[in-house]
């Protein structure tokens, strides 16, 4: 670092986004090789981050990569805005790039994610980078690297549906409620990265860009605008997303992934948003969840939140 | 076969010319050229080093000849150099019209995969989609390869060196495969679970027409199988014949050494 | 008389190899032939290569010199000469071969051991039961014994179901190795009808009996092997 502030003075003590421009054009070389063939994982000079393997690091260098001075950058994990993870990301960028940070989704030209996609369906012009551990949908039924890319390139999936078989042989349906297995586009076997499937179907056709960066296994993918999304499954266990029975606690919203809170040590819990923007937007707009009720847990439940 | 018995339907599945593996200054095989009919059981007799296995993984695809050419009749009739294959039409091939016995059953197996995945795979490699389906196979073939149904669900590494073998000949017969290669089948096995294993397998072979090249130094297994046999030394083959011709009357020193070595059986 | 199996100038020499290269000239010359209805009978002492003969018809063994013509609907086939799988198929469709012993095959009963036999022939499934079940009534085979493997049978039992493996289907030809030996009077006698009735319908039959009664009983004629004897042993 000293050696940066010293050639490129205290005023700039980091490249635009920290990353140097080389860097940068050999990443944005990768994601236009990922958007020109969808699901297909492209191999990229992964950088040593700021930041342990495993916090995001290839969804940093995504972003680092195609982030400019007018974008407006919304982090997220596990749909939340203020975990430790979002909010360390989210400075990195502020303090790095100097860019406009953000919460809400609407009003976010990129948004970094690991595990949800928002529930505010996602425009033209918005991309939506997510942090991927494990890149390959194959890895843990073929362990051959050599074997999953001639699998790629043949298309040869069917492995991938003998894990579902195990999975309703043993459990009586696909018991994979998160990463699970999608084609895209008719041909590339893709990983959701660790999304609940519950978020799948918002993939398929999506107006807005979504990339995937695994900075430990070097991989970039891209899902183009439009493009198709489909979930494996079998003709007589067709995919389904989770369902929840009741709405959430806070703000009444039906038909969104909810978490589990749990409240007290005497078994008391409460299941909300897991997308925080969309439940604070929702109660603003005036809806009342059932926790909204009494006063007391009034309290209790905006402490939460 | 002389011409004016050869029908339509009688011409030849498998067909070696020349068939030569070298390795640097090592010999592989040399020369090999043989017919193999629909229906016919070839065994690839010789000891460890005789070129036997190379031969095998040469007619197989799993490794490229030196010199030589392994034609092949696909299902629209057409004869192919199985070496001109693109890797797409190769690797469906082995998996669908093909199949391949290994010796030991971990090759051929996915063993922490159930009995059933490892039946249905290839099924569901060629776009079977509905479970219900391709657990009903599977069920079927565990019952034609005489494995307790019951076990369905339950990973081959829970399996005996017997089973083993029957669930690897089971998921490698359920996409109805013309030629099926064989590596010693039976070897390592105790010689009660080979008598059975060679059993079921003289029933299959038999009842699905299965066109057969298997590799086994074992004498009793070839008599037991083969309609024909090749007994290859050094690289070559220096004798072949009817399975019993050449074991009831061999006339190559090699071949009678082999043959008087071996007990009475 | 349509002539059925026609051999001309046929020899035969083991080389053993394990022994030096020692030459052993089993017959020349043999020149024979048998013709529908007919049993013809080989005669000779033990090792007078009467058996060499038979497996040479056979395809079991190799000849080194000479035709072994099988006449069929499609014309002669030469045994010597022919490829593995014509000779399968002759084994299949026309010459049958019964043989002292049986190569039993685990676990499959003494009743589908003999119906595979017709079966392979291309009888149907049924038609192959009734003969099966009828041959071994006719062999006295215990039907108790009928859905066991005979892998535990004692000698004679098994050489009656082998017998009746040999009779059941209906080949053009017929080769009979000793097929009496060792049997009792009762079933010697059954051995002889069931000859009998394949002359009846004009199987050509070539065999070896040791046992000069049954012989006399089936034989047309007897060729008496010790003149192919090999002249330079």
């Amino acid at each position: 670092m000293t050696l940066i502030s010293a050639t490129l003075g205290h005023a700039a003590p980091y490249n635009f986004a920290y990353l140097d421009e080389q860097t940068k054009r050999m990443i944005r070389r990768a994601i236009l090789k990922a958007i020109a063939i969808p699901g297909y994982q492209v191999p990229f000079a992964s950088r040593e981050m700021p930041m342990p393997y495993g916090w995001g690091t290839g969804g940093v260098q995504v972003t680092a990569a195609i982030i400019g001075p007018s974008d407006v950058l919304k982090v997220i994990d596990q749909g939340s805005d203020d975990t430790t993870n979002a909010v360390s990301i989210r400075k990195f960028f502020e303090k790095t790039a100097g860019v406009a940070v953000t919460t809400s989704t609407s009003a976010a030209s990129i948004i970094q994610t690991r595990h949800r996609i928002p529930e505010e369906t996602l425009k033209s012009g918005q991309v939506l980078v997510y942090q991927v551990p494990i890149p390959e949908p194959l890895r843990f039924l073929e362990p051959r690297e050599t074997e999953t890319r001639k699998m790629h390139a043949l298309s040869e999936y069917g492995l991938m549906h003998v894990k579902l078989y195990e999975d309703i042989a043993r459990h009586g349906h696909i018991a994979k409620t998160y990463a699970y297995p999608t084609m895209v586009g008719g041909r590339y076997l893709m990983d959701p990265s660790p999304t609940p499937k519950f978020d799948n179907p918002k993939m398929h056709r999506s107006a807005a860009l979504q990339l995937f960066g695994a900075g430990r296994e070097k991989r970039i993918y891209a899902v183009p605008p439009h493009t198709e999304v489909v979930s494996l499954d079998f003709d007589d266990h067709p995919f389904e997303v989770n369902k929840f029975d009741k709405p959430c606690a806070l703000c009444a919203a039906e038909g969104v992934y909810l978490d589990e809170v749990i409240l007290d040590d005497r078994g008391g819990r409460m299941f909300v948003c897991s997308d925080t923007d969309h439940c604070e937007t929702r109660r603003a707009d005036g809806h009342r969840g059932e926790l909204l009720g009494s006063p007391i847990e009034q309290k209790e439940a905006t402490h939460v939140a | 076969m002389s011409p004016e018995t050869m029908s339509a339907d009688d011409q030849p599945l498998l067909v070696a010319r020349g068939v030569t593996k070298r390795y640097g200054p090592h010999i592989g095989c040399i020369d090999v050229n043989f017919e193999l009919f629909p229906g016919e059981v070839l065994a690839i007799v010789g000891e460890s080093g005789s070129g036997k296995s190379t031969l095998l993984s040469v007619l197989s695809t799993r490794l490229d000849p030196t010199a030589g050419s392994v034609g092949y009749r696909m299902r629209d009739g057409v004869m192919r150099n199985v070496f001109d294959l693109n890797e797409a039409e190769r690797r469906l091939l082995m998996r669908t019209d093909w199949g391949f016995v290994h010796q030991d059953a971990r090759e051929g197996l996915r063993m922490g995969i159930s009995a059933g995945g490892n039946v249905g795979e290839r099924l569901m490699a060629v776009g079977a989609r509905h479970y219900g389906e391709i657990r009903s196979t599977a069920l079927d073939w565990l019952n034609r390869v005489e494995i307790d149904q019951t076990r369905i669900d339950d990973a081959p590494k829970t399996f005996s060196g017997g089973m083993r073998q029957r669930l690897q000949i089971a998921r490698n017969l359920v996409t109805n495969p013309r030629l099926i290669f064989m590596d010693e089948p039976t070897g390592g096995l105790d010689v009660s679970v080979q008598a059975r294993l060679l059993d079921l397998l003289r029933g299959l072979v038999a009842d699905l027409g299965l066109a057969v090249v298997i590799v086994t130094h074992d004498l009793a297994v070839a008599r037991l199988l083969s309609h024909r046999i090749m007994v290859m030394r050094h690289g070559r083959v220096i004798e072949t014949g009817l399975t019993d011709q050449v074991l009831d009357d061999p006339r190559e020193p090699y071949t009678q050494l082999l043959v008087s070595s071996v007990l009475q059986v | 008389m349509t002539l059925k199996l026609e051999l001309e100038d046929v020899a035969k020499t083991f080389v053993m190899h394990l022994q030096g290269g020692k030459t052993l000239e089993v017959v020349e010359g043999v020149s024979l032939s048998v013709s529908a209805g007919e049993c013809v009978v080989l005669g000779g002492p033990s090792g007078a290569g009467k058996s060499s003969i038979l497996k040479m018809i056979y395809g079991n063994y190799r000849t080194d010199r000479g035709r072994i013509l099988v006449h069929g609907a499609d014309g002669a086939i030469d045994v010597a000469t022919a490829p593995p799988r014509q000779v399968i198929r002759l084994r299949h469709a026309t010459i049958g071969y019964v043989s002292q012993f049986l190569r039993a095959i685990p676990r499959i009963s003494a009743l589908d051991l003999v119906a595979i036999a017709a079966r392979d022939q291309g009888l149907d499934e049924g038609l192959a039961l009734t003969r099966a079940r009828d041959l071994l009534t006719r062999l006295n085979v215990p039907e108790r014994l009928w859905s066991l493997p005979p892998a535990t049978f004692s000698g004679g039992e098994q050489q009656r179901v082998n017998i009746a493996r040999g009779f059941v289907a209906d080949h053009a030809i017929l080769l009979l190795d000793e097929p009496t030996a060792s049997l009792d009077a009762t079933n010697r006698a059954a051995v002889v009808e069931l000859i009998r009735d394949k002359k009846q319908r004009g199987v050509a039959m070539l065999g070896i009996f040791h046992d000069e009664d049954v012989r006399d009983r089936v034989a047309d004629r007897i060729v008496d092997v010790t003149r192919f004897a090999a002249k330079a042993a």
